[in-house]
């Protein structure tokens, strides 16, 4: 197949898969004059699955300078975005179960501050205080400020609205990348000169060298009820339940939304690509979160469903130039920060393609850390 | 013959119904409201559409999978 002897363009840029990712790119690109194409194959993926939280994550250097600069992006973007996106910018509380994770908060408080952070600590009795729904005898929170939520899937459409005489949307299932050009289902080819690929667990289908493996997670969300949570709640064993991919691991983490509904999270487990709803793992999933969170049995939960975090394995996204394949440029891997980090994975990517100066260091990022040069040509 | 309390006004209901019939017999079709006001009802009867919540003694619950007992309160429409 000749496909480097096509020249046809059907668009200045080609962004594969329409999630947070590739409606934030294609925006980025179109706020530069492009004329860009969205495809997407309404398979679904991790941004309509996972809860939108807006979360400042400081296991690495790279992890916090990313989503630092992208919440500050959410920020700027939140005055002109539409109520349908949901924005809120209701902060985060890390929650202490222990004398040991409360002195793992205040280590992480000092350390945020320094570099000019909103963050406080809150003792048990700031912490029963501020959000009473929490079991009474929690040790203290960690506060980020500036961290929030969006509803994701109508952030999507709020980027891709942005600019409507330069972004396009075709529902189409993309079957081959060949650098610049693609191939449609049915066999259609459509090329440009950059082509995107942002479509996050599936990425791996299309360019088998992507080390992208699926790490699925369950939600449940409740009935409304208005008041009863303020900031999205985390507990700070959820680190070491992250980085145990040894089997199946339950933390807790719950989020009001602006409805007054209460999501309840979360779960891991490798190796599945199976999207039922796991029965043991969400009953795990509950119960934890009822040892944090007691008044949670009384509610009604309508909904559980899970999804797939498409994870690389330092846990880092693949932002920049495909290091072999001509005009293809990824921003795929993200695993559970895709939300988060979608402003600034498109800048960053914007800045490599356009030769400008990053706003975050993009080495941590390269495609190159997994991908030889030469080997896939 | 059971009385519920519905919106606060008694309702005697037929022993061993589920709350969504005693509704329905009493000719209430509104359990809820969605988030943008629209009244909602009960549509798939079998705990699956989770249109008929309702508040029974002060707890979220779904109507149809429910059964009455004397005394029960039922707040509907919120």
């Amino acid at each position: 197949m000749g496909y480097s002897h096509v020249s046809r363009r059907d668009a200045d840029a080609i962004v594969v898969g329409a999630g947070i990712i590739g409606a934030a790119c294609a925006e980025a690109l179109a706020a530069r004059g492009l004329d860009v194409l969205v495809i997407d194959a309404h398979i679904g993926g991790a941004t309509a699955a996972g809860m939108g939280h807006l979360v400042t994550l400081d296991d690495n250097p790279a992890e916090l300078a990313l989503t630092l600069d992208s919440i500050a992006r959410w920020r700027a973007w939140a005055p002109s975005m539409d109520e349908a996106s949901a924005y809120r910018g209701n902060g985060t509380l890390w929650v202490a179960a222990s004398a040991d994770e409360l002195a793992i908060a205040e280590a992480k408080c000092e350390a945020l501050r320094a570099i000019g952070e909103h963050v406080e600590m809150l003792d048990a009795a700031a912490l029963h205080r501020t959000e009473p729904a929490l079991r009474a005898d929690l040790h203290g929170a960690l506060r980020i400020a500036d961290d929030g939520i969006v509803y994701a899937p109508n952030a999507v459409r709020w980027l891709l609205g942005r600019h409507p005489a330069r972004v396009r949307q075709r529902l189409a299932k993309v079957v081959q990348v060949s650098g610049s050009r693609i191939e449609l289902e049915g066999g259609e080819c459509l090329g440009a000169e950059i082509v995107v690929l942002a479509n996050g667990i599936e990425a791996s289908t299309l360019c088998p060298e992507l080390p992208i493996e699926p790490k699925k997670g369950h939600l449940a969300i409740t009935d409304r009820y208005p008041g009863l949570l303020s900031h999205t709640i985390t507990e700070l064993g959820y680190l070491t339940s992250v980085h145990n991919t040894a089997g199946p691991s339950v933390a807790f983490n719950a989020q009001p939304r602006p409805t007054g509904q209460i999501f309840i999270g979360t779960s891991r487990q490798f190796g599945s690509h199976d999207l039922a709803v796991d029965g043991p793992v969400l009953a795990r999933m509950l119960e934890h979160a009822l040892g944090f969170m007691p008044v949670l049995a009384k509610l009604n939960v309508i909904r559980c469903w899970t999804g797939l975090r498409a994870a690389s394995p330092d846990s880092l996204p693949l932002i920049g130039r495909h290091p072999d394949r001509d005009g293809l440029w990824l921003a795929v891997g993200h695993e559970g920060i895709g939300v988060t980090a979608a402003p600034t994975t498109a800048a960053l990517l914007i800045s490599l393609i356009f030769g400008e100066p990053p706003p975050i260091s993009p080495a941590p990022f390269a495609p190159e850390r997994f991908i030889e040069a030469g080997v896939h040509a | 013959m059971p009385e519920i309390i519905v919106n606060d006004c008694p309702t005697p209901v037929p022993d061993g119904v589920t709350v969504a019939a005693a509704l329905a017999i009493a000719g209430l079709a509104h359990t809820r409201n969605s988030v943008t006001g629209m009244p909602r009802g009960p549509v798939c009867g079998m705990g699956v559409c989770h249109e008929c919540r309702v508040s029974i003694d002060g707890v979220r619950r779904l109507a149809c999978q429910t059964l009455v007992r004397d005394g029960m309160r039922v707040e509907t429409g919120r």
